[in-house]
């Protein structure tokens, strides 16, 4: 069995397939450097990230395949899903082999191992623009905490960009502890050295908080209560729509 | 402001009986960098704990209502809690609740108050507000009143992202009957008018790209099911002539909820229709995304759907001779009618079949649900009877939920000793 390394990073796993190429080599085994801390077999090889490489892979792929088959390509590396490195691995390699394109060949395990994990991806994104819920500071600034399963807010700031173009607005990954501060112009990325934020509810603390903020988060949930209709109630659906790890953030679902 | 608390909950409750909630199909974008925009696939923000989704800000301006009709809550005769909102009250909450993210837009209603014209223009001038003064681009759903006239849902429709007049009632002679001041015709008139000014604009905006969008997400309406003896053949009779001849965009079924119990011109049901509801859903979808005709769904014969199985399965056992359908050379409208394998999968089937032929093991990975599938294909090599050897008369054995087996009683099987006194 042949095992190769890399460093955890995109640009590091198109390297990887360059390597591949280069050496006529392909593993059996990809793990990240530094991902088990008991390393039963040493890697065979280590690939050292090259960004032109990377790059190189990555223009020739788009030369075989459709800018949205690369986009899934991207969108399933963010998974973190066990062994994604040998599914896109072998999707490249399909993909590059083929004289025809192989992206809308779903019988084939690898393709349809990426389009479910892309899909898991996208959902956890959209996951974002559904249940983040922002409170407004006393300058002026809309806060809000989330912690997605993927690595996935820099895929939904485009949106919030579009829809909140007249606001200040942050939103902060909680589990990455980094976020994206929108000063009405551009976005920038950012990390708290230290917060007035509750790490159980993701709330602002009241001091910083506006005059009104408490009123409205009153009133959502007042509205939310109001809308469930007793006779239709349906506790295993509600739980399958609005799965409980999310209820730690939504106001409605706080006490 | 704890006034506005209040009233947010006396009219919310009032409008929650209306279960349209989609906010897709309109692409208005942020012009300006003002707020909002809307998404064409829609967005749900929450989800309540009867499994509804909530993505608009459902509300009533009023609840107050000159019309006594027997299946509303908000009915003239209904001693209830009667409050209203500024134009301004509601403008602020949509605005405050938008920027928290916790909406997608606003669904407007209103009870009837003075007349349908006095009405309509005061949720006009909610969403005009919302649009010239806030520069607000997220949703906008009004409710048009039945009887307004055709120049203030005009100047509506150029406000707001969808329209919809609610004929609750799927036969005429039953609405007359459960509310004497409405007929169809004060519903259809208006139906008819946003139809046309839909047509009108979308020509519009084929010769000038400027030209104003009207209702740029469509028209939906909603029907109650189950608060008359209306049959299953007659509802989607209606809806199908609704999104064919009207191109209404969505209708929507609401199984009926004993609000006014003391009626005795409304059945006394003990719990909502939920099933008979779920089953008209099901149909609906296979009329839109399916391609079913309405009488192969129901007709005649029969005019009820199976309440125990799923329209769709209830068609194939009735219509043995279409199976068993080769996956790997059918057509896709042919595959869509195969029990089991839905519009996902049947796109992945027919762009995968291009490079070779399908296996049962892989359709099973593209996630068609074998379980229900095998009885009705051929492909590769799946060895499985089909419909036509296990007879179509005992299909839908198989398909119902297994009894329980009945718990025992623990200490029935257990030895008992008895002992002589």
């Amino acid at each position: 069995m042949v095992t190769w390394s890399y460093d955890n990073t995109f640009e590091g796993l198109l390297t990887l397939v360059f390597d591949c190429y280069q050496k006529k080599v392909f593993p059996d085994k990809i793990t990240g450097t530094g991902n088990s801390q008991f390393v039963l077999f040493q890697p065979d090889y280590e690939v050292l990230t090259d960004d032109a490489k990377g790059k190189r892979v990555w223009d020739g792929l788009h030369k075989k395949i459709s800018d949205s088959s690369c986009q899934m390509v991207y969108y399933s590396f963010l998974s973190e899903a066990k062994d994604v490195e040998l599914v896109i691995l072998n999707f490249i390699r399909k993909a590059f082999d083929s004289p025809v394109s192989i992206e809308l060949n779903f019988g084939d395990k690898d393709v349809l191992e990426l389009l479910k994990l892309d899909r898991t991806v996208m959902r956890e994104a959209e996951r974002i623009r559904m249940f983040v819920r922002f409170q407004k500071t006393k300058d002026d600034i809309y806060y809000a905490s989330f912690d997605p399963r993927y690595n996935v807010l820099p895929l939904v700031i485009k949106h919030f960009e579009n829809r909140f173009a007249d606001q200040q607005w942050i939103i902060y990954d909680t589990k990455r502890n980094y976020g994206f501060y929108y000063d009405l112009k551009s976005t920038s990325e950012f990390k708290f050295v230290e917060s007035l934020i509750d790490p159980a509810t993701g709330q602002i603390d009241k001091s910083v908080m506006d005059k009104d903020e408490q009123l409205f988060q009153d009133m959502w949930k007042s509205y939310f209560k109001s809308m469930c209709i007793k006779e239709r109630i349906n506790p295993r659906l509600h739980m399958q729509l609005l799965p409980k790890r999310f209820w730690k953030y939504l106001i409605e679902k706080q006490a | 402001m704890s006034d506005v608390l209040k009233k947010l909950e006396i009219l919310a409750g009032a409008a929650k009986y209306d279960v349209s909630c989609a906010s897709s199909g309109s692409n208005r974008g942020n012009k300006g960098k003002g707020i909002g925009n809307s998404s064409p696939w829609g967005i749900c923000h929450s989800f309540t704990e009867d499994g509804r989704c909530v993505s608009l800000l459902k509300i009533m301006l009023t609840n107050n209502c000159m019309y006594d009709c027997a299946y509303c809550v908000n009915r003239r005769s209904n001693d209830v809690l009667r409050t209203a909102f500024t134009v301004n009250e509601l403008v602020d909450l949509t605005i405050a609740f938008y920027r928290r993210n916790y909406i997608e837009g606003l669904f407007l209603s209103s009870g009837v108050v003075k007349s349908p014209d006095h009405t309509m223009s005061m949720m006009t001038r909610v969403a005009k507000e919302l649009r010239t003064v806030q520069r607000y681009n997220g949703y906008i759903h009004l409710k048009s009143i039945p009887g307004a006239s055709p120049e203030l849902i005009r100047e509506a429709g150029l406000y707001a992202d969808r329209l919809s007049v609610n004929i609750e009632i799927p036969s005429e002679p039953n609405l007359k009957m459960l509310a004497p001041e409405k007929d169809y015709k004060s519903i259809l008139t208006p139906m008819n008018s946003i139809c046309q000014g839909i047509l009108v604009s979308k020509e519009d905006s084929r010769k000038f790209r400027s030209a104003p969008k009207f209702v740029p997400a469509g028209q939906s309406t909603q029907l109650i099911v189950g608060a008359t003896p209306d049959t299953d053949n007659q509802i989607l009779k209606l809806a199908s002539g609704l999104y064919n001849h009207q191109s209404l965009k969505r209708v929507y079924y609401s199984g009926y909820i004993p609000i006014n119990k003391s009626d005795s011109r409304l059945p006394a049901l003990t719990a909502p229709p939920l099933v008979r509801e779920n089953r008209l859903y099901q149909s609906d979808w296979l009329m839109r995304f399916y391609f079913f005709r309405v009488d192969e769904i129901v007709n005649d014969t029969h005019p009820n759907l199976d309440l125990d199985i799923d329209p769709k399965l209830s068609y194939a056992i009735r219509n043995p001779w279409m199976f068993p359908v080769d996956i790997n050379k059918a057509p896709f409208e042919l595959i869509l009618r195969v029990p089991g394998i839905g519009v996902k999968s049947a796109k992945l089937i027919l762009t995968s079949r291009r490079y070779g032929r399908i296996s049962s093991y892989q359709l099973q990975k593209m996630g068609v649900v074998m379980k229900r599938a095998k009885y009705f294909i051929t492909c590769n090599e799946l060895a499985s009877p089909t419909i036509n050897e296990i007879k179509p008369e005992n299909m839908k054995q198989l398909f119902l939920p297994k009894p329980e087996p009945k718990k025992k009683d623990k200490l029935a099987g257990q030895l008992s000793l008895s002992f002589p006194d």
